[in-house]
């Protein structure tokens, strides 16, 4: 129940780096959000014979493999997470210099299955979309459902979560960082407010 | 990333590497029930091809294919170059309808350089051949193959076999693998090494049987009697036997070694058809991978924006959602 707990003593505490970042979850917070996400799913399907969990990179895998964790133990049977690399699939390729691939996994045939699509952040939607084609040329599944742990608005495109972690109202100046263990030795969620970089939009 | 591949040496190691692992993950796409991925949709890439190939140009052609752009395929027989057209004209002509990537293979060595450089066209170019000169995406695919089958190069010993004065492969091979960090060994008799490779990155024999023990891959090359115009050594058979990989010469190889072969065989000649069609020849996977590294190719030089910025790069990709 409790999140892998290897990180060296960094707990939640955030970077030094932007005086204006204020932590809205922890790493309970989210192992408890986790946990809830998995049996939210577990619910809606009655069942995890017909599922397919694919974590989006780098952060959805990371978070695609501690539901599938979480719902061995619940399930008490062996359950596997798959990643989906979106990036030949996204929108804005011609904006910027070609991009290195991630890792693309998928653990079993997926048609016929209910495919879980888990991202860290839902934010304009874009990455489902790209997510949403990627699955269509890999097969044709039952029904595609969508897990994330931060919803912060700002939709682009018609798409919306199944199961969220954390509804979080913010402004477009804002950014929202997810930290996890096994990318940035520790678990947390912080906001900070953007001073003058017009990076990420 | 470079704009064009000309040349293996253009490459620096993180390229390179780079260039590997994304073909690592692009070889996937050719065991999924749709084979496309919708990355290059709208953009032509052109195959001018001056001199015969199979093998390269299916498979950049395949490679665009799978990558959803639009091929136009040139041969020289049966076009305009049969009337005397020049290089540049026909070049200007590709411009003209507008392509983003020449990929070019001639006889002449320095073709795709003259192509890039006088700026005939605003595409891409890539390499596919010239002359003796080089071939970046065979020497590519070489290392893709060894570094399935061996790990990483550094420190590996390859031993390239053969007729090193008139391929391109060799030379390609040479550069990159030094980029890579492994141990090359060119072995060929003394008429068939090229003037100036004592400045090559590479150790030379004479003697293949000596350079067999510590080989983790062997790299046989064709012996390309069209590119020949004296004797280079007395006759076939003595060629074969001094020079040719058989069985007996196979099983002097370390256990994990692996034979490589660019194609196409002369079998009988530098290979015996036994150790061709043998367990541990990778020749036809390296027809596979091919496809994979070409695609990982036209995705880099293709695939993003045109100019660099370079301040966007570094912002984690998943900022955006």
């Amino acid at each position: 129940m409790v999140a892998p707990a290897d990180a060296p003593g960094t707990g939640n505490a955030h970077d030094t780096s932007d005086g204006t970042a204020r932590t809205v979850l922890d790493d309970q917070d989210i192992s408890r959000a986790l946990t809830r996400i998995t049996h939210e799913i577990l619910e809606r399907n009655r069942d995890s014979a017909g599922l397919v969990l694919l974590g989006i990179p780098t952060r959805g895998v990371h978070l695609a493999r501690r539901i599938a964790q979480r719902m061995s133990e619940v399930e008490s049977r062996e359950i596997t997470a798959g990643a989906l690399d979106i990036t030949m699939y996204r929108d804005d390729l011609r904006l910027k210099p070609a991009r290195a691939l991630e890792h693309t996994e998928i653990p079993d045939d997926i048609d016929g299955k209910v495919v879980v699509l888990i991202d860290d952040v839902l934010f304009s939607g874009r990455t489902i979309r790209a997510a949403l084609d990627a699955l269509n040329e890999l097969g044709r599944p039952k029904a595609v459902q969508l897990a994330v742990l931060i919803d912060r608005g700002h939709r682009e495109l018609p798409i919306r979560a199944d199961f969220v972690g954390k509804n979080l109202p913010t402004s477009l100046v804002e950014k929202v960082r997810v930290r996890l263990t096994e990318s940035d030795g520790g678990d947390s969620v912080s906001i900070t407010t953007a001073t003058s970089t017009g990076g990420a939009a | 990333m470079i704009k064009n591949l000309l040349s293996a040496g253009d490459l620096d190691r993180a390229d390179a590497i780079r260039i590997l692992d994304t073909a690592e993950e692009l070889l996937g796409v050719a065991s999924r029930p749709i084979k496309k991925l919708p990355t290059l949709r709208g953009r032509t890439v052109v195959n001018l091809f001056f001199e015969d190939s199979t093998r390269t140009r299916i498979s950049f052609e395949a490679a665009a294919k799978r990558l959803s752009a639009d091929v136009i395929n040139f041969s020289a027989k049966g076009s305009s170059v049969s009337k005397g057209e020049s290089l540049k004209d026909t070049a200007l002509t590709l411009q003209a309808m507008g392509a983003d990537a020449v990929i070019i293979r001639h006889q002449s060595s320095g073709a795709p350089h003259r192509l890039a450089e006088a700026k005939w066209t605003k595409g891409a170019v890539i390499n596919a051949g010239d002359g003796t000169h080089e071939h970046p995406t065979q020497a590519l695919l070489d290392a893709f193959t060894m570094r399935r089958h061996l790990g990483d190069l550094q420190g590996k010993n390859i031993t390239i076999v053969g007729d090193v004065l008139h391929s391109r492969v060799a030379r390609s091979n040479a550069l990159l693998l030094d980029t890579l960090g492994a141990d090359v060994t060119l072995v060929a008799p003394p008429t068939l090494l090229p003037v100036g490779v004592d400045h090559w990155p590479v150790e030379t024999s004479y003697d293949l049987d000596s350079s067999l023990e510590k080989a983790d891959a062997v790299m046989m090359l064709r012996v390309q009697a069209e590119r020949m115009n004296a004797s280079y050594f007395p006759s076939a058979r003595e060629y074969s036997r001094r020079y040719g990989l058989d069985t007996a010469r196979l099983g002097r190889l370390p256990d994990h070694a692996i034979v490589m072969h660019p194609g196409p065989m002369n079998r009988g000649m530098e290979i015996t058809a036994d150790v061709a069609d043998h367990v541990r020849s990778v020749i036809v996977e390296q027809v596979t991978n091919g496809v994979a590294v070409r695609m990982a190719v036209l995705y880099l030089l293709l695939g993003g924006a045109a100019e660099e910025s370079a301040a966007e790069e570094d912002s984690t990709p998943k900022e955006r959602e």
